[in-house]
């Protein structure tokens, strides 16, 4: 039977979780985390040709070679090959773009290109994926210092300039799928109509609507048009008494990056 | 009786005016919004020029701040 243990191809003749990790980890089995294709269990199951089993030893920093198959080991089979080959463009490294890069990078996308002009500030804090040690820091050159800790294995590129109506189309040729992260209205809107009208046009997926503490279950992800889905709940704007906030700013993040995710792995319905 | 479509619904007395005009009396702001017509998007310079007629079917969509 020709398995995977740690991203290693083995062939076994073992049949059941509680014998691989006695012949493969002979120390003490409770120290041991155990993931079968993606999701973890105690449990003594049977294994099958073909499966992947991660086993990681608690608070023991892996080897670099086991290192990358023990970070994807909880994502669905077959994800982590198709997010590893995608470039994904965030513009704007804000409360939306910091929490989508974030969350792409930890699901393995390989490529990520961040543009943002602005640097880290204290009120940044509050809901931007950014601690102390980035103030006065780009939000690009941090971000990328940010990633390489959560996943050394996929690739960042940086821009740090303002995206305008002459560099938009330029700036994000080589990305087939692009996050709209801005906090402006009208560099929303800039965005949008400089890359829909580009041929071919990039999916775009962008978001409006996540100031203020109203219900989570009002921001949505909907397909507005053919290549931009939005997500958000297209009202809440930021104004004088109605702030952003961490919690509400994340869950449209959250919308804007699973969106990307369905999108990479051939899902077009929002 | 119109039938153009504008954001899924049925708008009346909008034939025959150009696509700025329509989004002026609306009272949206240009800068802030992006207008899919029949499936293409058109850029903030064209709305000028697009004559809205019978069957017609767009999408206009207005982003608030925040990120």
């Amino acid at each position: 039977m020709r398995i995977k243990i740690n991203g290693k191809e083995k062939i076994t003749e073992l049949r059941d979780l509680y014998s691989i990790k006695a012949g493969y980890f002979p120390g003490n089995p409770e120290n041991l985390v155990v993931i079968l294709n993606g999701f973890q269990t105690p449990d003594n199951l049977q294994i099958n040709d073909g499966d992947e089993i991660v086993l990681i030893e608690k608070g023991e920093m892996p080897e670099q070679t086991e290192f990358e198959a023990m970070l994807s080991a909880r994502h669905t089979p077959g994800v982590y090959e198709r997010v590893k080959k995608a470039r994904v463009a965030v513009a704007g490294l804000g409360g939306l773009g910091s929490n989508i890069a974030v969350a792409l990078a930890r699901t393995g996308v390989g490529h990520l290109h961040l543009v943002d002009f602005d640097v880290v500030e204290p009120s940044n804090l509050n809901r931007q994926q950014y601690r102390i040690k980035h103030l006065g820091m780009y939000k690009t050159e941090a971000m990328q210092l940010e990633l390489a800790e959560i996943n050394p294995f996929i690739s960042v590129s940086i821009d740090t300039v303002r995206v305008t109506e002459k560099n938009a189309v330029a700036l994000f040729a080589a990305d087939e799928i692009v996050c709209e992260a801005f906090d402006h209205p009208e560099a929303k809107a800039l965005l949008i109509n400089s890359l829909l009208t580009r041929c071919p046009a990039p999916k775009i997926v962008g978001g409006s609507g996540m100031a203020g503490f109203e219900s989570s279950n009002t921001i949505q992800t909907q397909r507005v048009m053919k290549n931009f889905y939005l997500c958000g709940d297209r009202q809440t704007q930021a104004q004088v008494g109605r702030g952003l906030m961490a919690p509400r700013v994340g869950v449209c993040a959250g919308h804007q990056a699973n969106m990307v995710l369905r999108l990479l792995l051939g899902q077009e319905d929002a | 009786m119109s039938l153009v479509v504008i954001n899924g619904q049925q708008v009346d007395n909008a034939e025959k005016m150009t696509l700025k005009d329509y989004l002026v009396r609306e009272g949206y702001v240009l800068s802030r919004i992006a207008v899919e017509y029949n499936g293409e998007i058109i850029p903030r310079e064209a709305y000028g020029e697009k004559q809205l007629q019978d069957g017609d079917c767009l999408e206009i969509i207005s982003f608030v701040g925040g990120g």
